[in-house]
């Protein structure tokens, strides 16, 4: 829902760092994307296809996504676990005393021009 | 064979946002202007809420309103029509959230030196807004009766990021399958340090707690 903001934002950082290295043009753009970060992948090419194609320096630019797991640290037994899986319940002693390692990042892995 | 070459960026797409929400948090600091973002789905009662609200605070404080939505200033001519405050609309363009710099264009149209509060009623909608910090000193949220009391549990980072959830529209509870308690033990799930305030803006019920929650707010972050 919101992925056409985060495009916006993508394309203003991507076209700011491809400038400072005096490219031209991009042709991929990798993104780090978290299991739980509330970003639909395919929302997200979809809107980029479209707002990306109106930018003369990211014409045809693909938007590849790594898939980052989601993993939740328990600090009452200190075991980590998969969150999508399990929630916010430690599967190993049952606490709630939990907190998501990773699996929330929105991120600009990297370009290539 | 073009020559490729491969820049490594890793950041956060919500970095310049946060560095820009905190700078605007700053400002408004020094200025003792508090900001509020107030979010919610569309139809949970923001406007009816906010008019009760600024009628009851109008006398005791200085303040104004800022109104976004994709288009219309319906929400902004209500708001000045029924409580005579100052209230500006903001268009999004389409966008489903308000970021910190639309936040401070919004502020720019306001004299912030004749006002101590400023209430942002967001965009409606549970999803986007919440990923988006506004420059806001506190996050408020509206979770009406008719939409149910699951909603922490769907909507997790909405209700992670307020520090006050008003339940409105309590005077149909007797209708709806909605328990004020489950509902208390999710948005605590979520967020422990929450305050739930149950509200009906159509009777006035409970306003005057969130009116008293506001002044107290504005009075601490104006002499902290």
């Amino acid at each position: 829902m919101h992925e056409l903001g985060i495009v916006f934002y993508i394309i203003r950082d991507v076209k700011k760092v491809a400038e400072e290295n005096g490219a031209e043009h991009v042709s991929a753009v990798v993104m780090d994307i978290g299991e739980v970060s509330t970003v639909v992948p395919h929302y997200l090419t979809d809107c980029w296809r479209w707002a990306a194609d109106k930018e003369e320096m990211l014409k045809g630019c693909e938007l590849r996504i790594n898939t980052i797991p989601a993993v939740t640290h328990c600090d009452e037994c200190g075991k980590d676990y998969p969150t999508v899986k399990y929630g916010k319940k430690c599967p190993h002693c049952s606490s709630d005393r939990t907190w998501l390692l990773k699996g929330n990042e929105v991120e600009i892995k990297e370009i290539i021009v | 064979m073009d020559e490729v070459k491969v820049i490594e960026i890793k950041k956060s797409v919500f970095a310049d946002n946060e560095i820009d929400a905190n700078a605007l948090r700053g400002e408004l600091k020094a200025k003792g202007v508090y900001l509020l973002n107030l979010m919610s789905s569309p139809g949970s009662g923001k406007t009816t809420t906010l008019i009760r609200t600024i009628n009851l605070l109008k006398d005791k404080i200085r303040l104004a309103v800022m109104e976004a939505d994709i288009d219309s200033d319906v929400d902004a001519v209500k708001i000045k029509r029924e409580t005579g405050v100052e209230s500006v609309q903001l268009h999004t363009g389409g966008m489903c959230h308000l970021d910190a710099e639309m936040t401070r264009q919004g502020l720019d149209s306001l004299d912030l030196d004749k006002v101590d509060l400023v209430i942002l009623e967001n965009v409606g909608n549970l999803v986007c807004p919440a990923e988006f910090d506004t420059g806001a000193v506190r996050n408020a949220m509206i979770l009406s009766v008719p939409e149910g009391d699951d909603k922490p549990l769907k909507y997790p980072l909405m209700f992670s990021v307020c520090d006050l959830v008003l339940v409105n529209k309590i005077d149909v509870l007797p209708y709806f399958d909605f328990s004020l308690e489950r509902c208390r033990e999710y948005v605590a799930r979520r967020n422990p340090a929450a305050q739930v305030i149950p509200i009906c803006a159509r009777t006035g019920e409970g306003v005057e707690q969130f009116a008293e929650w506001l002044l107290s707010e504005v009075k601490n972050w104006k002499t902290e």
